[in-house]
């Protein structure tokens, strides 16, 4: 069924009996040409535009839990294109374009608000970094702004920006970043991607891979072996753990991310800001809940669930920036696992082993660029080539002394 | 998370920071023949486990010794906490 302004009034005055379930619940069938380990957003992206643009047949999405239940249902939500490298920035700035277009393209409401993004500038240094940034993005295509104080706070007017301590001295915008409803991505991209015949398979954990003469012919799971001609990875922070199952080692930690989300208020924060004295970051849900977070927990981790120092590091940036947050009751909070790489950036490679592709290394950065690692991950699958975008994504680059680190942290993924 | 260092007695894991996994005290020989892919390996792949973790801890707030700590990356449960010189040293590779 396609969605449209004509449906919901149809459904309206009908008693809402039409609604159908957006995609099927298949068994798994003996063999596929292509498997997708992995039901977030970059496995269900991945299988979308298989099907949808690189006309390929008889794809599987297998998920251990349900879809949805990952890091894409744990996020909060920002995408931007406010990268400062060659490796990363056009990449993501054909993220943000496909954001632009992707609910007529696969005809659901994932809720894409271009609210704007400002990173606030504190010191002198800072300002020179944010001007080199804003100048990286725009030689990419990319949308760049280097506001005022007085601009900021014609936006933001709760902001103190003569604060003793932390004075904001300008910012640099994106205005269009903003957020997206994080599961409906999920959802928009299964429901395109079955209605094209991709079989979504839920609660089938792969447990091992069939390896023949440096071949993979498929993969073990819990509802018994499926074999593929072509198995892709897309486990986010279970990615050590997946690939060792093929006796690989990644460079990689998995750590524990937090993020938190207050009751629901009337509109204040009209866009995404984030504190450049600290780490904190906060944006309004459309429900009116300030959804707010910050630093890695900064241990290997894969319980879901972090510990309260970091809480209160988060806290403390938030009231620094905006001490009304004070006011507000904390509503939930909780913990995903990002797969940090050595270098804070992602691969999107073959691995050694014929047939056997990967896509990781997403730290706590990866829902803005589904859309993209979706579409060149497909692409990679498909034509056995990188996209033109994804070409520095390599797994060989730590080895040849290619890393693509934003931060300039060096190997301590933590850092980064 | 409470770190129980061998010295001072339990101590909170905020005092701590963190570098990573154990195996960071083997560093390799750069003399070897397989030098670069061994430092390649040593410095950037990992084994990052999900369970039991041997990883390097900084008492930074504290009496600056690196200590291994045994945790459970599921759990957060801490096991065994020794002074990484002490391990280094059984290790040969401190004196
Ligand atoms: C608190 C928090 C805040 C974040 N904020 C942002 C943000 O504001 N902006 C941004 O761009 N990014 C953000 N991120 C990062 C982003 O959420 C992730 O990088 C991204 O979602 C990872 O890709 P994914 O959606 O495919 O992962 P996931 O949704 O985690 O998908 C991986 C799936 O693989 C499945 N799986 C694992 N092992 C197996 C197996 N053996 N067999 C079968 N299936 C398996 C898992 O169950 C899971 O569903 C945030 C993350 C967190 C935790």
């Amino acid at each position: 069924m396609r969605y449209s302004g004509f449906q919901v009034i149809k459904e309206a005055l009908t008693g809402h009996k039409g609604w159908k379930p957006v995609w099927r619940d298949p068994e798994p069938q003996a063999h596929y040409d292509i498997i997708i380990i992995g039901g977030g957003g970059h496995g269900l992206a991945t299988a979308y535009y298989l099907a949808k643009e690189f006309g390929e047949k008889k794809i599987a999405v297998l998920e251990k839990g349900w879809i949805g239940g990952g890091n894409v249902g744990r996020n909060t939500t920002i995408i931007r294109s406010n990268y400062l490298l060659d490796g990363n920035e056009p990449f993501y700035e054909m993220s943000l374009k496909l954001w632009e277009g992707l609910e007529q393209d696969f005809n659901y409401n994932a809720m894409v608000s271009q609210r704007g993004i400002l990173n606030l500038i504190h010191s002198d240094a800072q300002r020179d970094a944010f001007t080199r940034r804003g100048n990286a993005m725009i030689l990419n295509g990319a949308d760049a702004e280097m506001l005022s104080t007085e601009q900021i706070l014609d936006r933001y007017p709760f902001l103190n920006v003569n604060d003793a301590r932390f004075p904001i001295k300008g910012g640099l915008a994106q205005h269009r970043g903003g957020t997206v409803r994080h599961d409906a991505v999920a959802w928009g991209y299964a429901r395109g991607a079955d209605m094209r015949g991709v079989d979504i398979i839920q609660n089938c954990e792969v447990t091992g891979f069939r390896l023949e003469n440096g071949k993979c012919l498929g993969v073990e799971t819990s509802r018994g072996f499926i074999g593929a001609n072509k198995v892709g990875c897309a486990v986010a922070g279970s990615s050590s753990r997946l690939m060792s199952k093929a006796d690989m080692q990644l460079p990689m930690e998995s750590h524990v991310l937090q993020a938190f989300v207050s009751e629901g208020l009337k509109p204040v924060i009209p866009g995404v800001i984030t504190f450049g004295a600290g780490h904190f970051y906060c944006s309004q849900s459309d429900k009116g809940g300030l959804v707010f977070g910050g630093d890695l927990d900064g241990y290997n981790s894969y319980a879901q669930r972090g510990n309260m120092p970091v809480v209160e590091d988060v806290c403390e940036g938030g009231m620094a920036l905006m001490p009304m947050l004070g006011r507000a009751r904390l509503l939930r909070m909780w913990g995903g696992i990002m797969d940090m790489s050595m270098d804070g950036s992602p691969i999107i490679d073959k691995t050694h082993i014929d047939g056997l592709y990967f896509n990781g290394g997403w730290c706590y950065g990866g829902f803005k660029a589904t859309p993209a690692s979706g579409f060149c991950f497909a692409h990679l699958l498909s034509r056995d080539a990188p996209h033109p975008n994804a070409t520095k994504y390599r797994f060989d680059r730590f080895s040849r002394g290619l890393m693509i680190d934003e931060k300039g942290m060096g190997n301590q993924p933590n850092l980064h | 998370m409470i770190i129980n260092h061998p010295l001072l007695g339990p101590r909170d894991a905020a005092e701590f920071t963190y570098l990573g996994d154990a195996s960071l005290i083997n560093r390799p020989d750069w003399q070897s023949e397989t030098a670069a892919q061994d430092f390649y390996e040593y410095g950037y792949l990992r084994s990052n486990p999900a369970g039991e973790h041997r990883e390097l801890w900084f008492h930074e707030a504290g009496d600056r010794s690196w200590l291994v700590v045994t945790r459970n990356t599921v759990t957060h449960e801490i096991s065994n906490v020794e002074m990484a010189r002490d391990v280094a040293r059984t290790q040969g590779r401190s004196k």
